[in-house]
């Protein structure tokens, strides 16, 4: 036991004596966490826009002022003609563009309709659609107020449940959690385990009577510790800066992140045990774990979007199970009885892990 | 009669395609101060990996303290000390942190076994609190020989332990050995590529290419040279050397240090030797000298 504590005191200073370390450790996930929540954002805000008024009538007016008062869009640009639109484009200083005809809404007496223009600029897809169709629903909703058009007979009436906003930050702050977890318990541990091998001082360590699980557990209990202290300031930033809702059990949260830990630092090991230099565990956790978690996970990426094979490889990101946990738990509110099989999946994947890490550990060198 | 504290037999261990050690026998007796001799390469650490229970042999058994290295490395790894080739220290710990940590894993405290390190560690006293990163060759190889100890093994393995040393702490550290040889009848292996230190040695084996060429004590190895040894100082040796391995009565020339080293087909023909030599120029002495260990592994490697 004292031998055990005098190992978690080493490692512990190592920690606390590296610059580089700490400022992964702590200082990556509040910036992170900032900058998915504040800059990376699928929302629509401020959309820059320019009008093109031919009509310059009172529907007209009014029409731009329901348009620019629904806080989707600036107007950046009163146009005077048609060759003004491309300029505009060209400098960037706009992302869509509204052409009204002359007369609009004035004949619709005779011909029952009148015919908008949009032009958006399709560098950015994603940006582009959704402005069109956030303007088109503006549109419509101007149409039916006016009584332009008759009432349809077939109304969607949409909710957005869990998310009425439609805040990205409810999925990042799960996302940037996984990641961060990942990267420090993974990552970390496996660097760590390499280094003694680099330096050779795991060497002494095998020499000496120090059991190889007092080794392991050693070097993975810091970073267990370290990990919960992220996991906390991350949903603490989440919760007072982002609003984010926590529906469901605290203990349960807890005990599924200590999970994800227990995960992440079992596939660190497991590096570990392969990689012989610092170099290579960095490598083969950056490459083969975050990569594979940033992309599969559904953190940016829709799984159900992705292509079939991608879809059946990303069962085996122990971090899209995650995600899935912990979104069911902090938005819907659901308790154990609803995300038992993500739970089962993760510890099994942990014991697997664990299994695989006790087999290949070596008591001697090769 | 001295108790055999390392045995081993027929040992071989291969690397894929490189054979490092080739079938090696060796024992080595209670407090003696064994030196193993031979250069880079010659498979010196993978016979101390061995030894301390790191690798398992691909043929043949050793032996500590009549236990196994394959079956019984537990009981050894509590009764050996191993100082592996390069001081592996954590470099971002102090002297002191260090110090402790070893003394932990080990299950010890420093105080307990403070006598045997005492002379070595009040050297590095003045530095207890310094990184040791921070700390000079000598005193990173003063500490890491000091963490070795800490737990009072039976055997201590120091893997070129004065590698990158200076001269002065080089002398300072085979003083040390010498020291915990006499107070505690440690068993102690060291390996060295300096055979200049061999000497200081009881017992040494010279190593090449995973062969022992020789065991025997320091002065018996020298005896077994079989020429007659000259020694030949000029002002240009690179050129002397170059002329005299041209010579049909040289058997061989190496250069020592700022000499020439070389023996004759035959030891009546130095006179020869001075005419042509003064015959073509050179500026030369010549005289008759006694062979060292290194005169003797040159040998012993050109009949390999």
């Amino acid at each position: 036991m004292r031998t055990f504590l005098a190992f978690i005191k080493k490692e512990f200073k190592h920690i606390f004596r590296d610059k580089r370390t700490l400022l992964i450790l702590f200082g990556m996930p509040i910036i992170q966490v900032l900058l998915f929540g504040f800059a990376i954002t699928t929302e629509i805000k401020d959309g820059k826009m320019a009008i093109l008024d031919l009509a310059k009538n009172r529907m007209s007016q009014q029409y731009i002022s329901k348009i620019t008062s629904s806080g989707y869009f600036i107007l950046k640009e009163n146009l005077k003609n048609y060759s003004e639109i491309e300029k505009s484009f060209k400098r960037g200083s706009i992302k869509i563009a509204l052409v009204i005809p002359e007369k609009f809404a004035e004949n619709l007496g005779n011909t029952n309709s009148s015919v908008v223009q949009v032009i958006a600029d399709a560098s950015d897809p994603n940006m582009a659609t959704m402005l069109t169709s956030y303007l088109s629903g503006i549109t419509n909703s101007f149409a039916i107020e006016k009584r332009l058009v008759p009432e349809v007979p077939i109304k969607i009436e949409s909710k957005m449940l869990y998310n009425p906003e439609n805040k990205s930050v409810f999925m990042f702050v799960p996302g940037v959690m996984t990641i961060i977890l990942m990267l420090v318990s993974a990552m970390m541990t496996s660097i760590t385990v390499a280094r003694e091998k680099e330096i050779g001082t795991m060497e002494i360590l095998l020499v000496s009577p120090l059991k190889p699980a007092i080794i392991i557990i050693g070097k993975v209990l810091p970073y267990l510790v370290l990990s919960l202290i992220n996991a906390f300031t991350i949903l603490m930033l989440g919760f007072l800066v982002f609003g984010m809702p926590m529906e469901g059990s605290r203990i349960l949260l807890f005990l599924e992140i200590l999970l994800f830990i227990v995960t992440s630092l079992s596939l660190g090991i497991l590096i570990s045990t392969i990689a012989q230099s610092q170099q290579t565990a960095m490598m083969m956790s950056l490459m083969g774990l975050m990569l594979p978690t940033i992309l599969l996970s559904g953190f940016i990426f829709p799984i159900e979007s992705m292509p079939r094979i991608l879809q059946i490889l990303s069962n085996v990101i122990p971090a899209k199970w995650f995600i899935i946990i912990i979104k069911s738990i902090m938005l819907k509110g659901v308790g154990i009885r609803v995300v038992w099989k993500e739970t089962l999946i993760l510890a099994g994947t942990s014991l697997l892990f664990i299994l695989m890490t006790i087999k290949k550990f070596k008591i001697r060198m090769e | 009669m001295h108790l055999q504290m390392i045995e081993i037999k027929n040992i071989s261990k291969s690397y894929s395609e490189i054979k490092a050690l080739d079938n090696i026998a060796l024992h080595i007796e209670e407090g003696k101060l064994f030196g193993l001799i031979g250069p880079d390469g010659a498979g010196k650490t993978t016979l101390f990996r061995i030894l301390t229970t790191l690798l398992i042999p691909d043929r043949g058994t050793a032996t500590l303290m009549n236990l196994d290295t394959v079956t019984d490395y537990k009981k050894i790894r509590r009764q050996i000390g191993y100082m592996p080739g390069r001081f592996s220290l954590y470099s971002d710990l102090s002297v002191q942190e260090n110090l402790e940590f070893f003394a932990q894993v080990f299950n010890t405290t420093i105080e307990s076994n403070f006598e045997m390190i005492r002379d070595i560690y009040v050297l590095l006293e003045p530095f207890k609190k310094r990184k040791a990163r921070d700390l000079s060759g000598g005193m990173k190889q003063k500490l890491a020989l000091c963490c070795a100890l800490i737990h009072k093994p039976k055997i201590l393995f120091l893997d070129e332990p004065t590698f990158g040393v200076d001269p002065v702490s080089r002398k300072e550290f085979w003083d040390n050995l010498k020291k915990l040889q006499k107070t505690d009848n440690i068993t102690t292996v060291v390996s060295t590529p300096y055979m200049d230190e061999a000497a200081l040695c009881d017992e040494v084996a010279l190593i090449q290419k995973g062969k022992i060429l020789a065991v025997d004590t320091p002065g018996n190895i020298s005896k077994k040279f079989s020429h007659k040894l000259f020694e030949v100082k000029t002002n240009n040796n690179y050129k002397t050397l170059l002329f005299l391995r041209k010579m049909d009565r040289i058997h061989s020339a190496f250069m020592f240090g700022n000499s020439i080293h070389l023996t004759l087909n035959n030891a009546n023909e130095v006179t020869g030797l001075t005419t042509e030599l003064t015959a073509n120029n050179f500026e030369f002495s010549i005289k008759n000298i006694e062979p060292n260990i290194e005169d003797t592994f040159m040998e012993l490697m050109q009949k390999e």
